[in-house]
């Protein structure tokens, strides 16, 4: 697959450019490296930083500096749903490490691994924002909160369903 | 009558120095020199935008102005402080300074491999100096240190990222010296890294400089003929007519070979001017040079302090650049290290290796 | 029930759309602001309400933006600091997904007094679908007037840009925003200059809170002198707390600055209490970056006084026996918690937060990290305790910016008022990692010492 954004993402691209004063376009790459990571299978490669890089007439290791500094961007592929659970202090004080723990059980993984079947990914990342409704996780663009045993049994097989 | 500059009088360390506004603490130390000058491992004075990182150079102002009189709350940079009327300063004086400035050799020095023994930048590498004149004599680190490969980014230039001190001097100069830049940081923290990121070779024509920058051996010269611990060689200046550059280099020759090149530098380790990759990388032959006579190495270096002045034997050398300390390593320089090639054992050799003592074939890289 | 002026109307229905909003009293600032008031003279309110920033330090909101520098022919920018990273803290999320409008209007008061034409708010790429909610009221006040060309008949002209970061606490620090919102990677700048002469694209800046900027909006509509009526002496105003740990009740509240932190606790308009008849150990009130206080020395300052929720009294002690306000995230342990494995994790955190740029803080977060982990997991040594005394003390006060300071505070202080709990690690490491060291004593009442005048 060449790595291309489509009509309407290129359209989103120049909006966002038009958000800078003349001439910073390089204000856009945080933005675009987004849009390329959810249009480009969820993570970068060095293609698709390549042609980002080209979209914002910037040299590409502008955007591997960049690209490697914010935990948000994927380097590696990952799994189709990513759950990203918090292990922070407010957190863990809130039981997440048996919510990891569980988590790592159900799926049979360790935190960093990915399904065999592709489907599910495991982090572990620093505080969201979710302190006080914890513990909690990523998954895309939304939170689950308030994570017990059942609403994790519950957040996979909604995953999978949704897979099928 | 022509308006005459008004100049601010700043004292540091007691010793009063007049400077133009706008100069930084650093540099009116400079202007003083001797042991007030604080150690700069980032700063670079021909690099736009450097310093302010490693904290090597922390001072303490005490007094802030004649305006403003009040001390400034935590020590600064002084590659980054500029200088105000009245302001009184404190660098080796402060026991503060000291101790901080020992704490952050300390962290320097946490990640290091501490592999001066087969390093090539040893006797001429900042952290070396640094370690040697603040260092604490054993470290506190229990810890498996970060590693990282040695790689060749381009056919003159290795990389070995696990010495790095993330100065961020070799950014800066192909930034500012080169039409492109191709390798950067990458990665956040203690996982920072110099890279290119997908294997790239660094291919432009003042790109060469990076080495010079580089305040310790994390980029070396691939292309010096062979390895040689430098304070076997014998530094001349010399010059080429040269359409890039100003072609003032320095050789480091034994005998009449050319076993690298590089710019001049001053006392502080800055490069003069800087030289093109042809100078650097191509010019290995006496005839490609005008040789204007030996180089003083001026610079405060264990080199300079004479410390390995009629040094033979590589372990003594180990004993020495560790200050007393037990060598971590304690390993067959021969099995780690490319600084000389398997089948020579270098104590064997009567007095400083030469070119000839290795097999031809193999010497070369 | 408290006073409120923020989250006073945050639970109208639809109030998060511009209609509603509107109809109740929303953009009447904005209107007073924009048409019967000069840039000079809101700031001038600002300065009366006494409105101290919300992100963080603390500082004069009022006097802040009196430092911008105005050259001629140069546009001035605001940016609004949506970075809201730091653990414990989630209020700012709050305001913006309950009662956008309201830190649009706050953003286009403050814009107008500070000049900017081009105004943008650095959200963290976390909080992925809140620019969404933002961006639609951005559209509504667009349609409305109050944004784009010559809004509403004044001549002042103002657009909002919502900008989202990709994960990166160290970003919410303002120079890293910048950085970040220039494309660049999130590494702090070396000060000065200040962004308040060249911030973004070198361009005078300056940098608020959420909070911040969201409190603009009532001290317009009520005045600075009625806004600083609230809250107590130097804290006017109302706060707002997010609470979250081993509470009944954790979550977003707006205090007037004028309650205690027992009342915070206990009482049943706010936390609730501390869940399954448990007590409390210890709390972090500001947010993972301030010291943590055992509970004797969280409800009375060392002087025996209650202690109070304000910037002031949250102070009181300093270092040796008090905290800070901070960020308002309020993080509280019952007595089933291992302070030790707590700091472990907020080291933890920094450890991965250090942007890597000076040595001090790359190296020396990591140290400390693992230093603890040895502690935790029963591996340390007596002497390990002593030795993260002194990394810390080695990184404080020595980096380029205080996210050094912000991971050497918490073990400081987890050393300063626990440090029986460290020893206990260190010299039964077989117990420690069977089960913790409990609520010991501190929450036993402190010997006050008796006023000077009886010596
Ligand atoms: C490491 C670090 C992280 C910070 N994170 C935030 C943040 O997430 N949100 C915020 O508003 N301020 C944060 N700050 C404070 C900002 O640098 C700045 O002081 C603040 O945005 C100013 O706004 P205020 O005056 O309205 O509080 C942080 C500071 C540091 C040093
Ligand atoms: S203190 Fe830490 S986060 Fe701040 S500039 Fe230094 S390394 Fe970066
Ligand atoms: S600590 Fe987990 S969301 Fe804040
Ligand atoms: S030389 Fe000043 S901080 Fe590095």
């Amino acid at each position: 697959m060449a790595v291309q954004f489509s009509e309407e993402k290129l359209n989103k691209v120049k909006e966002i450019i038009a958000r800078y004063p003349e001439g910073k376009q390089k204000s856009a790459l945080i933005p675009v490296l987004h849009l390329a990571q959810e249009s480009f299978g969820g993570w970068l490669s060095a293609e698709t930083m390549d042609y980002v890089a080209s979209l914002l007439q910037i040299d590409p290791i502008e955007v591997y500096e960049v690209a490697t500094f914010y935990s948000m961007y994927n380097l590696k592929p990952v799994g189709k749903y990513l759950f990203e659970v918090c292990h922070t202090g407010p957190c863990m004080v809130s039981g997440s490490d048996n919510i990891i723990e569980y988590i790592k059980e159900r799926l049979g993984i360790n935190v960093g691994e990915t399904t065999a079947d592709g489907l599910f990914t495991l982090k572990t990342v620093e505080c969201l924002g979710a302190c006080g409704y914890a513990p909690m996780m990523q998954l895309g663009k939304f939170y689950k909160e308030h994570l017990t045993k059942a609403r994790v049994d519950e957040i996979i097989a909604e995953c999978r369903a949704k897979a099928n | 009558m022509a308006e005459e500059k008004k100049l601010f009088k700043v004292t540091i360390d007691n010793i009063p120095v007049e400077v133009e506004p706008g100069t930084t603490i650093l540099n009116a130390a400079r202007m003083i020199g001797g042991d007030v000058v604080p150690p700069a491992m980032c700063y670079y004075s021909k690099l736009q935008g450097s310093g302010g990182k490693c904290r090597t150079c922390l001072v303490k102002v005490s007094k802030g102005s004649d305006a403003d009189p009040r001390p400034m709350p935590k020590l600064v940079a002084s590659c980054r402080t500029t200088v105000m009327d009245g302001m009184e300063v404190a660098n080796i004086t402060s026991p503060e300074v000291l101790d901080a400035r020992k704490g952050v050799v300390e962290f320097l020095l946490l990640n290091h491999p501490l592999d001066c023994p087969v390093c090539d930048q040893a006797g001429e590498c900042d952290l070396q100096d640094l370690s040697y004149e603040h260092g604490v004599s054993s470290t506190r680190y229990e810890f498996k240190r970060r590693t990282f490969d040695k790689i060749d980014i381009g056919d003159h230039i290795k990389l070995h990222m696990t010495r790095c001190i993330l100065c961020y001097r070799c950014v800066f100069t192909a930034d500012q010296l080169t039409n492109k830049r191709e390798h950067g940081i990458l990665g956040r923290g203690d996982a920072s890294e110099i890279s290119t990121y997908i294997k790239n070779s660094l291919d432009n024509d003042f790109i060469g400089n990076v080495i010079d920058v580089c305040p310790v051996g994390a980029l070396t010269d691939r292309t010096a003929r062979f390895k040689n611990r430098v304070w076997f060689l014998k530094p001349v200046d010399a010059h080429c007519t040269c359409d890039k550059c100003s072609g003032k280099a320095v050789l480091w020759m034994r005998g009449d070979e050319i076993f690298r090149v590089t710019a001049r530098k001053d006392k502080y380790g800055e490069v003069e001017e800087f030289i093109c990759d042809t100078c650097r990388f191509e010019r290995k032959d006496a005839k490609d040079w005008v040789i204007e006579g030996p180089r003083k190495v001026s610079r405060h270096s264990v080199i300079s302090q004479g410390h390995y002045v009629g040094t033979r034997k590589p372990q003594e050398t180990i004993a020495r650049v560790m200050d007393g300390r037990a060598p971590k390593l304690l390993m067959d320089i021969h099995s780690v290290s490319e600084v000389n090639m398997p089948a020579v054992d270098l104590s064997k050799i009567d007095g400083p290796a030469h070119s000839n003592d290795f097999p031809k074939n193999n010497g070369a890289q | 029930m408290g006073r409120k002026l923020l989250l006073d109307k945050a639970h109208i229905e639809g109030i998060r759309y511009y209609d509603v909003y509107r109809k109740n009293g929303g953009y009447a600032a904005a209107e007073k602001a924009l048409k019967s008031m000069s840039p000079d003279l809101v700031t001038e309110e600002v300065k009366k309400s006494g409105l101290r920033g919300r992100g963080g330090a603390g500082f004069p909101t009022g006097l802040k933006w009196s430092f911008l520098a105005k050259p001629e022919g140069v546009p001035r920018y605001l940016v609004c600091n949506a970075d809201e990273s730091e653990p414990g803290t989630f209020k700012d999320r709050y305001l913006m997904e309950f009662i956008p409008h309201l830190l649009i209007e706050g953003l286009l008061i403050s814009s107008f007094a500070l000049g900017a034409n081009r105004t943008y708010i650095y959200i963290r790429g976390e909080y992925a679908w809140i620019p969404d909610i933002l961006e639609e009221a951005i559209a509504e006040a667009h349609k409305n007037g109050w944004l784009g060309k010559n809004i509403q008949g004044t001549g002042f002209d103002l657009d909002i840009y919502v900008q989202r970061g990709a994960g990166a606490y160290i970003c919410g620090e303002e120079t890293a925003l910048i950085e970040s919102l220039e494309g660049k990677r999130g590494n702090p700048r070396i000060k000065p200059p200040f962004p308040a002469v060249k911030g973004l694209w070198q361009c005078p800046t300056v940098v608020n809170n959420v909070e911040t900027l969201a409190a603009v909006v009532p001290i317009i509509n009520i005045g600075g002198d009625e806004y600083a009526k609230y809250g107590t002496g130097k804290s006017t105003g109302t706060k707002l707390i997010s609470a979250c740990g081993n509470l009944n009740k954790p979550g977003v509240y707006e205090i007037d600055m004028s309650i205690s932190v027992e009342e915070f606790i206990y009482s049943d308009e706010y936390c609730g209490g501390i869940p399954n008849g448990k007590r409390l150990k210890a709390c972090i009130p500001g947010g993972s970056s301030v010291p943590i206080l055992p509970a004797n020395l969280l409800l009375k300052t060392a002087k025996g006084e209650q202690r109070m929720m304000t910037y002031e009294s949250l102070n009181d002690g300093g270092f040796a026996t008090g905290s800070m306000m901070g960020s308002g995230g309020f993080i509280v342990l019952d007595e089933d918690q291992c302070v030790v494995r707590h700091t472990m994790s907020l080291a933890r955190f920094y450890h991965h937060e250090s942007c890597g740029q000076c040595s001090p803080c790359r190296e020396g977060t990591g140290w400390m990290k693992k230093v603890l982990l040895n502690i935790e997991n029963g591996k340390g040594k007596e002497s390990d305790i002593d030795l993260l005394w002194d990394i810390q003390r080695r990184i404080e006060g020595n980096t380029i910016c205080p996210l050094g300071d912000a991971a050497a505070w918490p073990v400081a202080a987890a050393i300063r008022h626990f440090r029986d709990e460290f020893e206990w690690h260190v010299r039964h490491p077989e117990e420690a990692v069977k089960r913790n060291f409990g609520l010991a004593h501190y929450a036993d009442p402190l010997p006050v010492a008796a006023p000077a005048a009886a010596v």
